[in-house]
């Protein structure tokens, strides 16, 4: 067990929002900067120590470090209660990188008014922690709008091109998304008669009295949808790659990578297990949705892209389909898939957006067709943007290439058809994303490239620049050899859930199209 | 109520139950002795006197906070619950929070000071009674007292145009209210008084007494036109659909303190009485087939009508007019969730509460952006405040979100308890309106922050020329540190709701 005097999980996420409030008090600048390092490398020990221990520390009924603190509303069955079971600890783990890599990110990069930008990214990274970190539903979703809110406003003041109508239309769509998943999970909360919104006792509670099948199929079809917008299910996915372009790279970092997967892990983790009938009933339509419109249409439109960044948020949009094949799946192994490659898509979306913005810096341009011949005046940068391209791609050695494949191999089960388009998406990916690093990197300069070099000659990455990035790279190539690691628990918890795959393949004995579960 | 019953009153007390009340009260008329006795240099302190009167009377609400609980006063015109307790503070911390914020606002206007706090607390000893009361009479008459009180503050910037029109239409629609009222509470009185029905009474207006006839006559169609035309009187008071149309007008014009009074306390009062009479144990129990239909109606339209009114807005007094037409329609909902689900009546307690924290920082922060004129706050006026005065900018920031139901703020916890409840009473389209409601509504909070926050304000081309927004007030430090204090209560709410928590939970 935890040998720690306090709590891990709650120190992770009073860590960064205590600066916070600091900062709002009016910390000096200086102080405000060297604290941040420590805040933002905070919880990634707790969460390097959570995953240490996890296996040895003694778990209640799945959930290890569960603590319970009580804000007054006991009544109403809501209680600040926090643990890991083998679906959070991944994405906590991940969280805890890729906020350390925002916040090192942010610290270097000279934003106007760093202070509160700072104030505002750990107001998010704090957020983020306890999304994962929460066993109550209830503050599992207000820690996704305490992560939210900052998202909006820097958007708006530190954002690029377009800020504030991105701003505007991402906080509509994502307040859309938040209202029908919060009216889903009142619905949920209402319905099951547990009168609590601790996910431990709604399970035990749905387990032994489950809901009609009706019920289970209206509240999944809210959540689905009312999730479904928050991670960009298309056709309501317009919000994403218009956001990720106008927001700052810190983040879009923390959104794209942390924040954006906590539509699929609610879907995992609450709306899953606890409405298995829904989720069969469901499933069809989400995998239609998702191979058709997120893989093979929005992968067509990112091949069609000409401005990096915007490249970069469809491609993430892209790749939110193949989460929601697995979830559609619903097999423990399509499941499993889905969780390993939230973490590594996390990981590798975020060092995308990372390198990008440092490519903007020595080209002073987003504009594809206006770069080239970067790769001799910045080897380094083209090194880590080709690796993170092969990342994002799937190919073997990074921790996406076990991800995407036990989620195929699930979906085969599921249906061979879907399976075979949804690799086709891959081919899309690696044309795309290879694309984009020869236009950035290789080939001659254009007459652009050689105006804009003579002026400010790129240098390569600085070691401000270069330490997050490797530390995201480090964790890709990490987990990709290693997968392991993070799986051994992970498949404890599914055990334990007991997913049953679906499958579409038509029943020829009965000659009825059945969804078998 | 006769002579006796007030020499009974007088021999056994009774007149204790009311104190908070009678301290106001007397209060009021000390302002004015104090104004003509003080020299005029020292008229100042006669505000101090008035919020230092406020403050000891919710000190001393608090003292005896169940002196009187339970208990019928005056000849069954008062019920003294823990409900009406609790909007006695409500009452209280609005008409302190006013006092505060006219200071600011009275300041910028060559205008008598001293009438507007006597009005004030006049009539917040109304709202106080008129959510205590237990009879119609008693309704009606603290609810014209606190009707006419607000007549005059509406028109109270007398040079003003903007503010004698909006005195005039407030004064008109209040009349028709009343009369409405009035005429549904006549009809009540009458058609329980009919000897030839079962269960008649001759103390129909006694709310107790009402309901045992209506429980004996559900169908009566005199009764329904009653309930129907007293609903429609209330109604107006609280803005609902389709009784708001005065709202945009009178809050523009009013002063913005009055407005504030309006929006908060004014409404407060209206959910007060609602209560009384719609929830599980109201007078009007035996009438949910119709009650209900009648409000779920009219909170969806108001709530739909509301939140679309307020999208082409400029004017942040209409804006915040109409944002409260539809902050009437969720706590519509709540009423409506109140005739069979417990937890209700604490979600609508805690919606008020937090309705007023962030209603009062905003309204603080308009008052500091107000000039002369004081109906002329437009959206623009807001342009480059944040980096003029972060403080000001941050208090609305906080403010506004916690009004449009963002979480980690108070907002989106009454928001939250308001749904529960109306899912677990099954309300299920109400609840679909409402979220759709709150996406709506995010697009005007979002774009008065946005033009705090994100636009930079261009002084006028022409050299010269005079500045076509007014000048900021400086914070002073009773203002600072309420409005700081408002925004505080604002997040800690959200985050952490400890006893009163529980005791809103507790079934």
């Amino acid at each position: 067990m935890s040998n720690l005097p306090f709590d891990p999980l709650l120190m992770a996420i009073a860590t960064p929002l205590g600066l916070a409030l600091l900062i709002a008090l009016g910390l000096p600048k200086r102080w405000t900067v060297r604290l941040s390092y420590v805040a933002f490398t905070v919880p990634l020990l707790m969460a390097l120590h959570t995953w240490w221990h996890f296996s040895s520390a003694p778990a209640t009924s799945g959930y290890a470090f569960l603590r319970t603190y009580s804000t007054g509303l006991d009544g109403l069955g809501i209680a600040l209660k926090l643990g890991l079971n083998g679906i959070s600890l991944p994405l906590f783990v991940m969280a805890g990188i890729v906020g350390l890599a925002a916040g090192l990110y942010a610290i270097q990069s000279q934003a106007e008014r760093l202070k509160i930008y700072l104030m505002l990214l750990l107001i998010m990274h704090g957020g983020l922690m306890g999304v994962f970190a929460s066993v109550d539903v209830f503050f599992f979703y207000f820690f996704h709008e305490l992560a939210l809110i900052p998202t909006f406003i820097m958007v708006g003041v530190w954002g690029g091109r377009d800020r504030s109508y991105a701003a505007m239309k991402m906080t509509i769509y994502l307040t859309l998304g938040a209202m029908i998943s919060l009216v889903g999970l009142i619905a949920l909360y209402v319905k099951s008669g547990a009168n609590s919104f601790d996910l431990i006792a709604l399970r035990a509670h749905l387990a032994a009295n489950p809901l009609a099948d009706t019920v289970q199929n209206n509240i999944f079809g809210l959540l689905m949808f009312g999730f479904g917008i928050l991670v960009s299910l298309w056709p309501l996915h317009t919000w994403a790659p218009l956001g990720y372009g106008a927001a700052p790279s810190s983040n879009a970092m923390l959104h794209a990578g942390v924040l954006k997967k906590f539509g699929l892990y609610g879907l995992i983790q609450v709306a899953l297990p606890l409405l298995p009938s829904g989720a069969a009933h469901w499933a069809q339509p989400l995998a239609w949705l998702a191979v058709t419109g997120n893989v093979i249409v929005v992968g067509l439109v990112t091949m069609a892209q000409r401005d990096l960044k915007q490249m970069i948020g469809y491609s993430s949009v892209m790749h939110m389909g193949y989460a929601f094949l697995g979830i559609a799946a619903g097999s423990a192994i399509g499941i499993g898939g889905v969780v390993l490659m939230m973490v590594a898509h996390g990981l590798s979306v975020a060092l995308l957006f990372l390198l990008a913005t440092s490519v903007h810096h020595r080209t002073h341009t987003f504009a594809l067709d206006q770069m080239g011949g970067l790769a001799q005046k910045t080897p380094v940068l083209a090194a880590l943007f080709v690796a993170a391209t092969f990342a994002s791609i799937g190919l073997p050695g990074f921790a996406n290439f076990w991800g995407e494949l036990t989620i195929f191999v699930a979906l085969w089960k599921f249906s061979p058809l879907i399976c075979a388009l949804a690799i086709a998406g891959v081919v899309i990916s690696a044309i795309y994303g290879l694309r984009a690093a020869a236009w950035v990197f290789f080939g001659a300069p254009t007459a652009r490239m050689t105006e804009i070099a003579a002026k400010h000659p790129p240098m390569d990455l600085r070691w401000t620049e270069k330490a997050p990035a490797l530390l995201l790279l480090a964790a890709l190539l990490f987990l990709g050899f290693w997968p392991k690691s993070l799986s051994d628990p992970l498949n404890a918890t599914l055990a334990e859930l007991k997913f049953q795959s679906r499958s579409l393949v038509t029943k020829i004995a009965t000659g009825q199209p059945a969804l078998s579960r | 109520m006769n002579l006796e019953a007030v020499k009974l009153a007088a021999a056994d007390n009774t007149w204790a139950s009311i104190f908070p009340e009678l301290t106001l009260g007397c209060l009021a008329l000390v302002l004015l002795v104090l104004e003509m006795v003080l020299p005029k240099k020292h008229h100042g302190v006669i505000a101090d006197v008035a919020s230092a009167g406020i403050f000891g009377t919710l000190i001393g609400l608090f003292v005896r906070w169940d002196a009187w609980l339970g208990e019928e006063t005056f000849s069954g015109l008062l019920h003294h619950t823990t409900a009406g307790q609790v909007m006695r503070v409500f009452f209280l911390v609005s008409a302190l929070l006013v006092c505060l914020l006219a200071r600011v606002a009275l300041a910028k206007q060559l205008m008598p000071r001293v009438e507007f706090y006597h009005i004030v607390l006049v009539v917040t000893a109304a709202m106080m009674l008129l959510a205590q009361s237990n009879h119609f009479v008693m309704l009606f008459v603290a609810l014209e007292t606190l009707t006419i009180g607000l007549y005059i503050l509406v028109g109270y910037f007398r040079t003003s145009t903007a503010s004698l029109e909006a005195g005039l239409k407030y004064l008109i629609m209040g009349a028709l209210s009343s009369g409405l009222l009035l005429f549904g509470i006549v009809l009540l009185y009458g058609v329980a008084g009919n000897p030839g029905l079962p269960g008649h009474t001759s103390q129909s207006m006694h709310y107790a007494e009402l309901a045992r006839f209506l429980a004996a006559n559900p169908d009566n169609f005199i009764a329904s036109l009653g309930i129907v035309l007293v609903l429609a009187g209330v109604a107006f008071k609280i803005g609902a659909f389709p009784f708001q149309i005065w709202v945009p007008d009178v809050y523009q014009g009013a002063p913005t303190p009055v407005t504030a009074f309006l929006a908060v306390a004014s409404k407060g009062a209206g959910f007060a009485v609602l209560l009384g009479l719609c929830s599980a144990h109201g007078a009007f129990a035996a009438y949910q087939w119709l009650v209900t239909p009648v409000l779920t109606a009219m909170a969806a339209a108001t709530i739909l009508f509301g939140n679309i009114a307020a999208l082409t807005q400029h004017n942040v007094k209409r804006l915040i007019g109409l944002s409260g037409v539809s902050h009437a329609g969720f706590l519509l909902i709540g009423v409506i969730a109140a005739r069979n689900t417990p937890l209700a009546l604490g979600a609508i307690y805690f919606y008020l509460f937090a309705y007023l924290i962030a209603s009062f920082a905003v309204f603080g922060v308009m008052t500091h952006l107000a000039g002369a004129d004081d109906a002329d706050q437009e959206l623009d006026h807001y342009a480059g405040l944040a980096k003029e005065s972060p403080f000001l900018a941050t208090v609305l920031a906080v403010g506004l979100g916690s009004l449009a139901g963002i979480p980690p703020l108070a907002g989106f916890m009454g928001k939250l308890f308001v749904f529960i409840a109306a899912f677990q009473s099954g309300a299920r389209a109400l609840l679909a309106i409402a979220a759709l409601g709150v996406v709506v509504s995010i697009y005007y909070y979002f774009g008065w922050i946005k033009a705090a926050f994100f636009e930079t304000w261009t002084p006028p081309a022409e050299a010269g020329s005079a500045p076509t927004r007014p000048a900021r007030t400086k914070v002073g430090l009773v203002a600072g540190l309420t409005l700081g204090a408002l925004a505080l209560a604002s997040v800690v709410l959200g985050f952490y709701q400890g006893p009163l928590g529980q005791w809103l939970t507790m079934r």
